[in-house]
Order: structure tokens, then C-alpha cells, then sequence
């Protein structure tokens, strides 16, 4: 069996998760990472995405993330996410609602860096929304 | 001298108070469980925040690619105060308190020779600094109709403040609130948001973990992205522990409206038995006095 590492999710309201789990699939802003017990201490931004988490009794469970910060360390990896929600109770609505929102900002987009940086973010929204189509 | 028909509706009236009164308590009561138990959950979040910002911070070479946001913009002229009090009243000094020390330190900086600008959030804070300050309040914050604070509100405040720093027009910003220490006393306090001041937390975590960290993508870009989030995450703490707060202030303040009205009603009725045996005694005079005359 792998090793174990402590898992915590926390939203500014709550601590939405804390256990120990073997293995964390995290969408960073420069590409998806597995954690693993041991890992070398990383801090990284977090994209939307889903965040897979895969526990020591080996279920694995699915999260939604709208952005946010991973704080790595060899025992721990705390995500601090301004939302987040395990997938099954994810609102399909609110995730149009988001996609839509943030299309009709890039035409208003004050300079072409901002521009950019909301076409990346919808860009990563809708990936998302079609992984969370179910098939 | 009232007649008895006056103490009894007096006593009326006072017992429909008292009524309201501890139905009040009550329900403040019940919301203070509520707001207790959001601040306590909203604890872990703004903990890891403060260790990731210490260790960011600890990490960035000072001086070369520190946000303006921490930094501040190098100057002391123009001050912000946000000032955060609740949107009702009926809750004892608890606003009087805040909107206190707020008027003390504007009083401060203009002795100073300083601007001051200030931001209301909630009504009340609102009602009490536009007697004095008028001219310096740009812009009020309603929170009337939110029933639970979430992070969304906090998180329009702290975008407002955001934009008024960028846009150059302010230097520092100090968010007052009031801590909630126990349900009976609620401290106000004052916290500079702007540039941020990192030295204390720094200070406490050094000890648990000197681990070097990894950047992704390089720790000056997360740091630009950490701090508006901060600022968001310390306006939400700031406004739980207000709500819960208030809650507080209002439960005493109520506690002891029923307790007064309590008082009153036994005064009332003293007076009210005194006078009813008087005028019995006169009547039996009255009588007596007739049938002896006979």
C-alpha cells in the first residue's frame, strides 16, 4: 500500500475536506500534477478544474475548483479554493453562468494582457465544462 | 399624582416591552450561534493563508518584485479608513464603539495634516461618521439584505478597495471592526490592510517549517496573485467577526432592556397597590365618617 500523506480543502467558509489520502490529482496553472507522499514542498496556483483525490480506503472522489492556491509539503498538501464543490453537487447552471459571464467581459477587456488572461480563463472554464458533461 | 387607570396602562405597556425585549434576546441569541460557529469555520482558511503568505514572503528578495499591493506605493498622504459596523441598531455601544475609535484616528490624521477617506460598510457606522465626515465618506457599503455573509460580499468590498488603489487614490488603507472576544465584550479594532504588514506572522511560523518552497509559475506572480485575496479573506474574517459580534452586543443589550423593564414593572405595581389601598381606606372613611354622623 502507498504511502499516506494529510489532504485539506478549505473554502473561506469551511474546511470542506481533511483526511489522509495516497494520492492528489491537482490542475495546476502550468499543467496537471499528482502528489504523492513525499513530494518536494511546491506552491502553485491552482486553474478551474477538477481536483482527484484518491484515498487510503480507496475511493476516489472528485472536486471541482474555480482557482485557487496548493500549498505542497512531504506530509501535507493544503488547497485553499475561493469554490469548490465535489462533483456530484457541482450546479451546471452556475458553471454556464460563469462561461457566459466571462465571455461577455473579454470584449470589454482594458488591455490586451487582461485580454488575454480572461480568454485563458475561459478557455480553462469550458474544458471544464465539457469534462463535466456527463457522457 | 396618575390615577390607577394610568399605572395600569403603563404597566401594560411595559410588560408588552419586556415581551419584545427578551424575544429579541432570544433570537440574537440563536443568530449568535450561527455567526460563532461561521467564524469558526472560516478560521482554517485565513490560517493557511497567513502561513502561505509568511512563507511567500519569507522566500521574495525584499525590495525588487514586491507587489504594490504589499509594498504600499512608498507615500503617507492619503489614508482610507474602511469601517465595518453592523446594519441595525438595538445592540448597546457596539456601533457607537467602532464609529469611536474611527472618528479618533481620522482626528489623528488630520491633525497630522493627512487625507482621510473613508469607506462605510454597513448602515450604521454610516449614520454615525456622516455627522462629522461627511465630505470625506466616497462610498457606502449596504449589507441590509444579506442574511448570511459569504465570501462573495467580502469579496466585492475587497475588489472596490482594489480598484480605489490602483486607480492612485490612496496610499494606506486600515479596516475597523470590532473582534469578538466573549459575548460580553467586543473590542474595536484596527487593522492596516495596506501596504500589509507581515512581520508578526512571519515571525511565529519560522519555527515550524523553514521548508523551501517551489514556485509555480515564480513566487513573485503568485504573490500578486495572493495578496488581493488576502485582503478579501481578512474583510471576510473582519465581517463575521463583526456579525458575530453585534449578535453578542445585542443579546446583552437585550438581557439587560428585560431585566430594566423588570425593575419598572415592580415599581409600577408598588405604586399601583399603594394608591388602590389608599383610595380603599379613603372610601371606608367616607363611609364610616357618614354613619357616624347619622
Amino acid at each position: 500500500m502507498a504511502e499516506s500523506f494529510k489532504f485539506e480543502l478549505v473554502s473561506p467558509e469551511r474546511l470542506l475536506v481533511s483526511e489522509e489520502v495516497e494520492s492528489v490529482i491537482v490542475p495546476g496553472k502550468e499543467g496537471e500534477m499528482t502528489v504523492l507522499a513525499r513530494h518536494m514542498p511546491v506552491m502553485t496556483t491552482m486553474r478551474p478544474g477538477l481536483i482527484t483525490v484518491k484515498t487510503t480506503d480507496g475511493r476516489t472522489e472528485r472536486y471541482v475548483v474555480y482557482g485557487g492556491f496548493v500549498d505542497i509539503l512531504p506530509d501535507s498538501c493544503t488547497l485553499l479554493a475561493e469554490f469548490s464543490v465535489h462533483e456530484n453537487d457541482l450546479d451546471r447552471a452556475d458553471l454556464g453562468r460563469r462561461v457566459q459571464e466571462t465571455r461577455d467581459a473579454i470584449p470589454q477587456a482594458e488591455s490586451p494582457e487582461h485580454r488575454t488572461k480572461l480568454e485563458e480563463f475561459l478557455h480553462q472554464l469550458v474544458t471544464l465544462e465539457n469534462a463535466m458533461i456527463p457522457a | 399624582m396618575a390615577s390607577l387607570k394610568d399605572l395600569r396602562n403603563r404597566i401594560a405597556s411595559v410588560k408588552a416591552t419586556q415581551k419584545i425585549t427578551k424575544a429579541m434576546q432570544m433570537v440574537a441569541a440563536a443568530k449568535l450561534r450561527r455567526a460563532q460557529e461561521a467564524a469558526e469555520a472560516a478560521r482554517p482558511y485565513s490560517e493557511r493563508m497567513a502561513t502561505v503568505l509568511a512563507n511567500v514572503t519569507r522566500t521574495i528578495n525584499p525590495g525588487s518584485d514586491v507587489p504594490a499591493l504589499m509594498g504600499g506605493t512608498g507615500k503617507d498622504a492619503v489614508h482610507l479608513l474602511v469601517v465595518c459596523t453592523a446594519e441595525r441598531g438595538l445592540c448597546g455601544g457596539f456601533n457607537s464603539q467602532i464609529a469611536r475609535l474611527a472618528r479618533d484616528h481620522v482626528r489623528h490624521l488630520l491633525a497630522e495634516g493627512k487625507t482621510v477617506k473613508i469607506l462605510c460598510v454597513g448602515k450604521k457606522g454610516f449614520d454615525i461618521l456622516r455627522r462629522d465626515f461627511s465630505p470625506m465618506i466616497i462610498d457606502r457599503v449596504d449589507l441590509r439584505e444579506v442574511k448570511q455573509i459569504g465570501f462573495a460580499n467580502a469579496d466585492a468590498i475587497a475588489q472596490k478597495v482594489i480598484a480605489l488603489f490602483n486607480a492612485g487614490e490612496f496610499d494606506v488603507c486600515t479596516l475597523f471592526y470590532s473582534q469578538f472576544k466573549s459575548v460580553i465584550s467586543q473590542i474595536p479594532t484596527a487593522h492596516q490592510l495596506i501596504p500589509l504588514k507581515t512581520e508578526a506572522a512571519a515571525e511565529e511560523d519560522a519555527g515550524t517549517d523553514g521548508a523551501i518552497y517551489e514556485y509555480e509559475p515564480d513566487a513573485g506572480e503568485i504573490l500578486g496573485d495572493l495578496i488581493p485575496r488576502n485582503i478579501a479573506v481578512q474583510i471576510f474574517h473582519a465581517l463575521l467577526e463583526n456579525a458575530a459580534g453585534e449578535m453578542g452586543a445585542k443579546m446583552t443589550a437585550m438581557d439587560n432592556a428585560t431585566r430594566n423593564a423588570g425593575d419598572m414593572i415592580n415599581r409600577l405595581s408598588i405604586t399601583y397597590n399603594r394608591q388602590r389601598q389608599a383610595q380603599i381606606t379613603k372610601e371606608l372613611i367616607e363611609i364610616i365618617s357618614g354613619a357616624e354622623a347619622l
